[in-house]
């Protein structure tokens, strides 16, 4: 029980964490599944929508902010895929990649320039900003809707992907590009709207996450945005319910990492602090390589062979 | 034909190098510190600190075709190598003030004793050096042993990203409080020997080397790459790049190739990396953030993937347009047009449009795959040249 007490802390923002990385990590394997294309700039997608949250929220009143702000982040996410991932369609998937980091490169600028590198405090939004108390445990409200509206917007989307029109073509490019656009999908189309529902997704992860944290820096989006991907490709790239699963257990980990030093003295199992939290950022690319040397193809991933 | 070509090739090569030697030393000699034009100096510093860097990387991603993306990683343990063996033992103590130090002496000092020396002359701190360069690499390069026996399996973006998790790894590692009296923790290591101190009196005079070091060291491991490339091993990088299946076919052993390349690679990192330590003056595990490979990645696609000549131009210009020429951006005032958009971090944007415009629109960049001799060869036959220029660049 003590255990348990002791344990809880660590547990609930490990599920939050986890819940907002699970956001980003589907517009990863999403954009993934369709394109092979790792998108580096998701990360810094996330940042933008929670630096717009910012500027929006000083003169409009957050009825109108957030679903301003989300509308502007799918814009963005719309935007860069026209601009810089479409003109490369037909180029080697090292160009694109390398386009993939250069708008990273310039949305990083882009709010190093509009902060001045200062850090921008995120506007309080009620409710989920009240604190409560989970079994003497006290937490933000955020803590606990996290994991609710995740959840609640993975089964939307694995509807949306398994029953709808727009979800039949997605899983028809997912699976051969050049024989779904051979047989009358719009291409280009499906693959906005992967961008549209991607950026949907990190606008509101956004929001949850910045909730919890101090305030928005240009760099702010570059960890978990590769946590993110780490996540995706755990659960097993282009799998929307694998990048869930990954992403709770990287959120969890990481935070139990980050305490595990006072858990271990309190136990007595070691005398001195040995500076194991260090280690937090670290231990999701121990658990990327483990995966990728033992099931290259994530938890839920499909095998994929290789032609001649 | 073939032979005498080769043989211009080299003339080529070594005028430049004679003349990049003599300019660098005439500047130092030439350009005081408070000058304006010192800011050409500390890019000439740098540039081929990147430049190096960028060619290590070039041989990864551009020749033998594996997408690596943890070159900050094996910079930061090749500067932090680099650092340990060259601070002597009078700093060790003020360097590491929260923990007992373990390496307490330095190269420098050690090879100046074994002759009788007093502690700072010249053959100590030149051999010191080097001696503690080459550790700095060769630590770099067997940390990279280890890494590729299990990521170099992984194909192209999933290796890509493995190597990124790599870097944050040993960044991680370096910064743990446990590893303190070899690495002092999260805090900086100073001290050691940097490049203002090969200055020596000859003649009399004192004559600063502040800048032939680094070109020096860069350019001979850049013309050791170059080698390699041209041999038969760099034609076998080449062939993987190209294609792995075919070349596996032709009895090529993809794994010790891939191997081979990636630990050459890491290793000249390293040495880049301790030559950065040389040129900051301090040193801190998290100032090798993945920011720095991108650059070093933008740095290779702007030169041109493939190209070692084009890793070079693109290296000084990406450091003279963000250390120098584009400063006025930041400061108010650009080519005589004074408006307020030009405030601080502006640089960086227009910087990073560019090289959107370079990505998007000349994907082979400043050299596509051609070389420093080519240069001088198209000039008089105009017709060879597109078609050479094509043959890589297409894939």
């Amino acid at each position: 029980m003590e255990l348990f007490d002791k344990l809880l802390p660590y547990l609930l923002s490990g599920i939050s964490v986890g819940g907002q990385y699970a956001l980003i990590a589907v517009g990863y394997t999403m954009v993934y599944g369709i394109l092979r294309l790792i998108n580096f700039a998701h990360g810094d997608v996330f940042m933008v929508a929670g630096l717009m949250m910012v500027y929006v929220s000083t003169w409009a009143p957050l009825y109108v902010a957030i679903p301003l702000v989300i509308l502007l982040t799918v814009l963005l996410g719309f935007v860069i895929e026209r601009v810089a991932y479409k003109p490369l369609r037909r180029a080697p998937r090292m160009s694109v990649m390398i386009s993939a980091i250069g708008v990273s490169y310039l949305l990083q600028n882009l709010a190093l320039y509009v902060t001045g590198g200062l850090n921008k405090n995120y506007p309080t939004i009620p409710w989920i900003s009240d604190t409560v108390s989970v079994f003497g445990a006290t937490t933000k409200m955020v803590t606990l809707v996290t994991p609710v509206l995740t959840f609640l917007l993975v089964v939307l989307l694995v509807q949306l992907i398994n029953h709808t029109k727009i979800g039949m073509a997605m899983r028809a490019v997912a699976r051969d590009f050049e024989t779904s656009s051979l047989m009358g999908i719009k291409i280009n189309n499906v693959i906005s709207i992967t961008f549209i529902i991607g950026s949907f997704l990190a606008a509101i992860g956004s929001m949850l996450f910045f909730t919890n944290y101090p305030g928005v820096t240009p760099t702010v989006g570059a960890m978990p945005g590769l946590k993110a991907f780490v996540a995706a490709v755990f659960g097993g790239i282009g799998s929307i319910p694998g990048a869930v699963i990954g992403a709770f257990i990287i959120g969890i980990c990481e935070n139990i990492i980050k305490g595990l030093d006072t858990l271990l003295t309190t136990f007595g199992v070691i005398q001195q602090p040995l500076g194991l939290s260090t280690f937090a950022d670290a231990f999701t690319f121990v658990l990327l390589i483990v995966i990728l040397v033992f099931k290259p193809t994530g938890l839920f991933g499909e095998k994929a062979t290789d032609k001649v | 034909m073939e032979k005498s070509r080769k043989k211009l090739n080299v003339i080529i090569t070594a005028a430049f190098l004679i003349a990049l030697y003599a300019l660098t030393i005439l500047l130092d000699a030439v350009i005081a510190p408070t000058s304006r034009m010192y800011m050409l100096i500390t890019v000439i510093q740098k540039s081929a600190v990147y430049a190096l860097v960028a060619v290590s990387m070039n041989l990864l991603n551009g020749f033998t075709g594996l997408f690596s993306l943890g070159q900050a990683g094996f910079m930061l343990i090749g500067a932090y190598t680099y650092a340990i063996f060259s601070i002597p033992s009078e700093n060790t103590a003020s360097v590491y003030q929260y923990y007992d130090a373990v390496v307490t002496f330095s190269f420098q000092e050690a090879i100046n004793g074994l002759f009788g020396l007093e502690a700072t002359a010249a053959p100590g701190l030149i051999l010191g050096a080097l001696l503690a360069m080459l550790l700095a690499g060769a630590v770099a390069a067997l940390f990279a042993w280890l890494i590729g026996l299990p990521v170099l399996r992984l194909k192209s973006d999933y290796l890509a990203i493995a190597t990124l998790g790599f870097a944050e790894i040993i960044k991680a590692i370096f910064q743990w409080a446990k590893l303190g009296p070899l690495t002092n923790g999260s805090n900086v290591l100073r001290g050691y020997t940097r490049l203002s101190d090969f200055t020596f009196e000859i003649g009399g005079t004192s004559v600063s080397f502040a800048t032939f070091v680094p070109v020096f060291v860069a350019s001979m491991c850049i013309l050791l790459i170059v080698l390699l490339i041209n041999s038969s091993y760099g034609r076998a990088f080449k062939a993987i790049r190209e294609d792995e299946v075919a070349a596996e076919a032709m009895g090529i052993k993809l794994f010790k190739h891939k191997q081979m390349a990636f630990c050459i690679s890491c290793f000249f990192a390293g040495v880049g990396g301790a030559l950065l330590a040389m040129f900051m003056n301090t040193i801190q595990a998290a100032q090798f953030k993945s920011s720095m490979t991108y650059e070093i990645l933008l740095i290779v696609v702007l030169g041109g993937l493939g190209s070692v000549t084009g890793s070079c131009i693109a290296s000084f210009l990406f450091i003279a347009c963000s250390e120098w020429w584009l400063r006025g951006l930041d400061s108010g005032s650009f080519l005589g047009i004074e408006s307020t958009i030009f405030r601080s971090g502006f640089r960086l944007v227009v910087f990073s449009v560019i090289i959107m415009l370079v990505v998007l629109f000349f994907r082979k960049g400043l050299m596509g795959q051609k070389e420093l001799p080519d240069l001088f060869r198209r000039r008089r036959k105009p017709a060879a040249a597109p078609a050479s220029a094509e043959g890589g660049a297409s894939k």
